[in-house]
């Protein structure tokens, strides 16, 4: 790790400043994704505004309507909390399967979907379920806004602040993760809507995305056999050591498969 | 009366300051005024070093030099050596390219050393270490087994990079066998390189005293007398009377800390040579890239047989990756550990196996957890699963068919080694009563009708621990003697200290030796207090590896013991006026035959250290006793291993449903450490069937070096053990013992792809059997 100068910002405006003030500077959340690449020397930032003493960041609200997860919110908050478990299940089971207990008492969800990382699993549920992403000067619908491979819609500087989930009929997410890593090789995340189903894939490409194809099907049909015959185009996938790109496209069509059986469950 | 403490499983001493964080390891040490050290290592697999410019790092802040491989030449260290030689078929000597400290004009591996940058932070050692500026010109990589003896030579002195071309058995014999044989079994397979991952990674601490001109080095080694040896008489740092080694408490090693690496003599070496305290703690990233690497074969066999199935004749031809330099036993590991197991449990009359061992410009190869045996035990259970198949026999019957039975023994095998006694059905029938074999039809049937496949696979192991005697190792090329040193001593109080030249990286010795040394004396294991690890401490020992410790240290110390016990009688006898022979010692008693008089452990050691009424004029004083035993033939555990696999056909993603181990270790100190032993075994066998895969692409860059891609077992990749136990005691040894720290990995491999390829239904399916490996295989058998 090289040095580098550590602020802990009090306020969202502070944070701002304190971003725009630094020459090279970075938002610090869980830092379970950030301080591993830092101390690999692979980051290097000259700044790094730590979020953790802002208020009203972190926290997990539902008055009837969408669930909102402040974007400081710990996976494990969002795996074991009552209120999430009961209005969308398949998200706190979404959390619960993320990296190891260390990985999911410190990493934030907001951390998980500004980086987006094409291996993560939250870039999977915040697509699926068509969510909002909220920051210090916007909002933005999850469709616009997971762009590239760790690329997003945020401006340089805007600040995540809360996630805005609506509540689906129903929703499963299924997973399939690298034995060594334990990311998703590939997860797929499906919801039932009210304007139809979604069906968002992470891991498998360079980006998240959505299954125009299954969804079609899915919508027409909420059936295994509806998507049993599509088979997603390996030359969109990604390759690696641990899979290559044909045996993800047929990852992503079993995943999807157990993740409708699931829901149909 | 002290309950007798053999055969029990009395909880590890030594946990207590393991688990709450009162281990002293290496890193643990800090000495006052120390330095750092970090190393510049090479980017490329293959490269001429041409002109390293420190300039820049040697301004830098703390910086109190850097030192490079030119001057480590200047200073004429010498090569890092490899302890064993070995010839080839034509009666020549293995080629042995020099092993720098520091690469000076050539480098051969990714991560080997260059230059060495010593400041005073950790921090500032490594900004500096980037400034380091080398001119590489870049050379072809050769990376392979296979590719390397027709690619070109690495070495000039090492023509088609091969190394040696060995061979053992009778060729022709088997030759003939094979031609005339009714039935041939014929296989080509891989055994996969792994990287050995010890939780702690290689530290070392040098500590140059300028006054004493004393170097001791702190470092992470299984045996630090070899160090030592190695340091002084092939590298010529120090004489070996100034150089301490001292190895506290070890993380794991599983053969990684036997050897002399770069890093630790370059640490030495420059702390004489700047007169400063200098410490290096590997990140994981090093330890990746330069710890010596494990198995990596290429092999062929061909299995001959009768109609009726006995076996005629195993023939194997295999290329063995060395890496880009022979570390300090990689050269027997093919041979001696590999070569003369390949007889397995069964009574194959002929055998002939030619190995060719080749250099590549990826990491030294050295031995793991194992170390040939899992690679000739891989290839001899598959062959024999293969053949079983082909001849349509139950393959644990086939087994059963061609094993060396208990009126056998001792038995010669065609490939030098004398087994001295076993069991082999015993193990087999036991296991299949354990892994309810019986049941396997019905539970494939359930299997099948949740849409799953099942797969059971059988291995029956045979290895060898102990290496040795001496003699015979150095009349086979062995560098070094292959005996052990322990030392009891008896305080005044009665409590004793026990001294082993083995050392512990986990195993728990502590406690077993305890157990040893407290039940000969009758005493509790609470009085017994095992050192190890120290050169300043203890005689010269050779450490551990090859499961030796027991079996070979053990018995050290059994000999000591029993020397005090001698004694013992001897100053009894004075005190309880009788004869010597007339004293019997007895649950910690020594008692004058036909009397009522006795007296106890304590009351004689007290009397040799305060020799008041003593036979002074007949019998020094005190009560410590020393040993050397180098035992007279190897120890063979052997076992059957069961697996049995279920398979999701959709994925490839297969659950070890159940994993049964039967072993004969001879006679068993604790059968909680041995019971640990085996299950820490079948986790890295596992992990070597199914989930870890050392990759180095085409330019010889490492392409598994971090956790994200090398894939280690954890817990939930492995089922509840079943674990039972055979006994045949060890015919030679004064412990009885066998040696179990390697059986686990020995043994599981095989049993695993042999599940899983029934499962499939497929002939082979390579190491490690990944879900998309299987996947395919099912798909293939599917068209």
């Amino acid at each position: 790790m090289y040095d580098f100068n550590y602020h802990k910002a009090g306020s969202i405006d502070e944070a701002i400043q304190l971003f725009q003030g630094a020459e090279d500077g970075i938002y610090l959340a869980g830092g379970h994704s950030l301080l591993p690449s830092m101390k690999q020397r692979l980051a290097a930032p000259t700044d790094v505004i730590d979020l953790a003493g802002i208020e009203g960041l972190s926290g997990i609200e539902y008055a009837g309507a969408d669930l909102e997860i402040g974007s400081l919110t710990a996976h494990d908050e969002v795996a074991t909390s009552p209120v999430v478990q009961s209005v969308i299940p398949a998200l706190a089971e979404l959390a619960s399967k993320i990296g190891d207990a260390q990985v999911r008492n410190r990493g934030t969800i907001g951390g998980s979907i500004a980086n987006s990382d094409p291996a993560a699993d939250y870039p999977a549920g915040v697509l699926g379920l068509g969510a909002e992403i909220v920051t210090n000067k916007r909002s933005i619908a999850a469709d616009d806004f997971f762009t590239a491979m760790f690329e997003t819609a945020l401006e340089e500087g805007e600040l995540l602040t809360k996630i805005r989930f609506p509540k689906p009929e129903a929703a499963a997410y299924v997973k399939f993760p690298n034995p060594a890593s334990r990311y998703a090789t590939v997860g797929v995340f499906i919801a039932r809507t009210g304007a139809g189903v979604r069906v968002a894939i992470t891991g498998a490409a360079p980006s998240v995305f959505r299954s125009a194809e299954m969804e079609e099907a899915l919508t027409r049909d909420f059936s295994v056999a509806a998507i049993e015959g599509i088979g997603l185009d390996a030359d969109e996938m990604n390759s690696d050591l641990h899979a290559t790109a044909e045996y993800r496209a047929h990852l992503c069509t079993v995943m999807a498969k157990r993740a409708v059986i699931k829901l149909l469950g | 009366m002290v309950e007798q403490s053999i055969g029990r499983s009395v909880l590890r001493k030594e946990d207590m300051r393991f688990i709450t964080g009162n281990g002293r390891y290496t890193d643990d040490i800090n000495l006052r005024g120390q330095t750092y050290g970090y190393f510049v290592r090479s980017p490329y697999a293959h490269a001429v070093v041409g002109e390293v410019d420190a300039l820049a790092a040697q301004t830098m802040p703390g910086v109190i030099a850097v030192l490079t491989g030119k001057q480590v030449a200047e200073d004429e260290l010498g090569s890092l050596p490899c302890g064993w030689m070995i010839h080839s078929k034509d009666g020549s000597e293995m080629k042995h390219p020099p092993h720098p400290v520091m690469a000076a004009t050539k480098v051969n591996y990714v991560g080997e050393p260059v230059a060495l940058v010593v400041a005073e932070s950790f921090a500032e050692a490594k900004n500096a270490a980037e400034l380091v500026s080398v001119d590489y010109e870049e050379l072809n990589a050769v990376v392979s087994a296979s590719d390397a003896q027709s690619s070109p030579d690495i070495y000039e002195e090492a023509p088609r990079n091969t190394c040696y071309e060995w061979e053992l058995g009778e060729k022709d014999a088997t030759e003939a066998a094979i031609k005339g044989a009714a039935h041939v079994t014929r296989y080509t397979l891989t055994n996969n390189r792994l990287i050995p991952n010890a939780l702690e990674p290689r530290a070392a601490i040098a500590d140059f005293n300028r006054g004493t001109e004393e170097l001791t080095l702190y470092t992470t080694s299984q045996n630090p007398h070899l160090a030592r040896l190695i340091l002084t008489a092939f590298v010529q740092l120090a004489p070996e009377h100034k150089l301490r080694i001292i190895a506290p408490d070890v993380g794991g090693g599983f053969g990684s800390k036997i050897f002399v690496y770069s890093e630790e003599t370059a640490l030495a070496w420059a702390s004489m040579k700047l007169g400063v305290a200098i410490k290096w703690t590997a990140e994981r990233a090093e330890s990746f890239l330069a710890d010596a690497h494990g198995r990596d074969h290429v092999s062929e066999a061909e299995l001959a047989m009768d109609e009726e199935g006995n076996f005629l004749a195993l023939r194997v031809k295999t290329t063995a990756n060395m890496g880009a330099y022979l570390s300090t036993f990689a050269s027997a590991v093919p041979t001696y550990l590999y070569g003369t197991l390949l007889a397995g449990q069964y009574k194959t009359p002929n055998i002939y196996v030619e190995v060719d061992s080749v250099f590549t410009n990826t990491a030294p190869v050295d031995a793991y957890r194992g170390a040939g045996r899992p690679e000739a035990t891989f290839l001899v259970e598959r062959i024999v699963e293969l053949a079983a198949k082909e001849l349509g026999i139950d393959p644990a019957e086939l087994r059963r068919k061609n094993m060396i039975k208990p009126e056998d023994f001792p038995y010669q095998t065609p490939v030098a080694l004398e087994y001295d006694i076993g069991d082999y059905e015993a193990s087999l029938n036991k296991a299949l009563k354990m892994a309810d074999y019986a049941g396997f039809a019905n539970r494939k049937a359930d299997s099948q009708a949740n849409g799953k496949l099942r797969g059971i696979g059988f291995s029956c192991y045979i290895e060898a621990c102990g290496l040795a005697p001496s003699a015979l190792a150095g009349s086979l090329g062995a560098g070094v003697g292959l005996w052990e040193s322990g030392e009891v001593r008896v305080n005044p109080t009665g409590s004793v200290t026990v001294l082993t030249g083995t050392h512990s990286h986990g195993q728990g010795h502590e406690t077993t030796f305890a157990q040893l040394v407290a039940s000969r004396f009758g005493i509790s294991v609470d009085d017994v207090e095992v050192v190890h690890g120290d050169t300043g401490k203890m005689d010269f020992g050779l450490g551990t590896y090859g499961s030796r410790s027991l079996s070979v240290g053990g018995s050290a110390l059994a000999v000591a013991a029993d020397k005090v016990i001698e004694k013992g009688r001897r100053i009894a006898a004075h005190l309880l006026e009788g004869e010597v022979d007339n004293i019997n010692f007895e649950d910690g008693e020594f008692r004058l035959k036909e009397s009522n008089r006795s007296k106890t452990f304590q009351e004689i050691a007290f009397a040799a250290y305060v020799p008041h009424d003593y036979p002074i004029e007949e019998l020094e004083p005190g009560l410590a006793e020393k040993a050397f035993y180098d035992p007279v033939n190897f120890t063979y555990p052997a076992g059957t291993h069961i697996c049995e696999v279920e398979i999701d056909p959709e994925t490839g993603v297969t659950e070890i449903t159940k994993f049964t181990a039967v072993d004969d270790f001879g006679n068993i100190i604790n059968p909680m450490i041995v019971e640990g032993q085996v299950h820490g075994g079948i986790a890295q066998g596992v992990g070597q069937a199914m989930l870890e895969q050392c990759v180095y692409d085409e330019s010889g860059q490492l392409q598994t070096g971090s956790y994200m891609d090398y894939c280690m077992p954890r817990a939930d990749d492995l089922p509840n053990f079943t674990v039972g136990m055979t006994t045949t005691v060890c015919t030679h040894n004064p412990v009885g013992a066998k040696g179990c720290g390697e059986a686990g990995a020995i043994g599981s491999p095989p049993a695993i792809i042999n599940a899983i390829t029934d499962a499939i239904g497929v002939r082979d399916i390579s190491m490690p059997a990944t879900p998309e490996k299987i996947w395919r295989a099912v798909q293939e058998v599917k068209t």
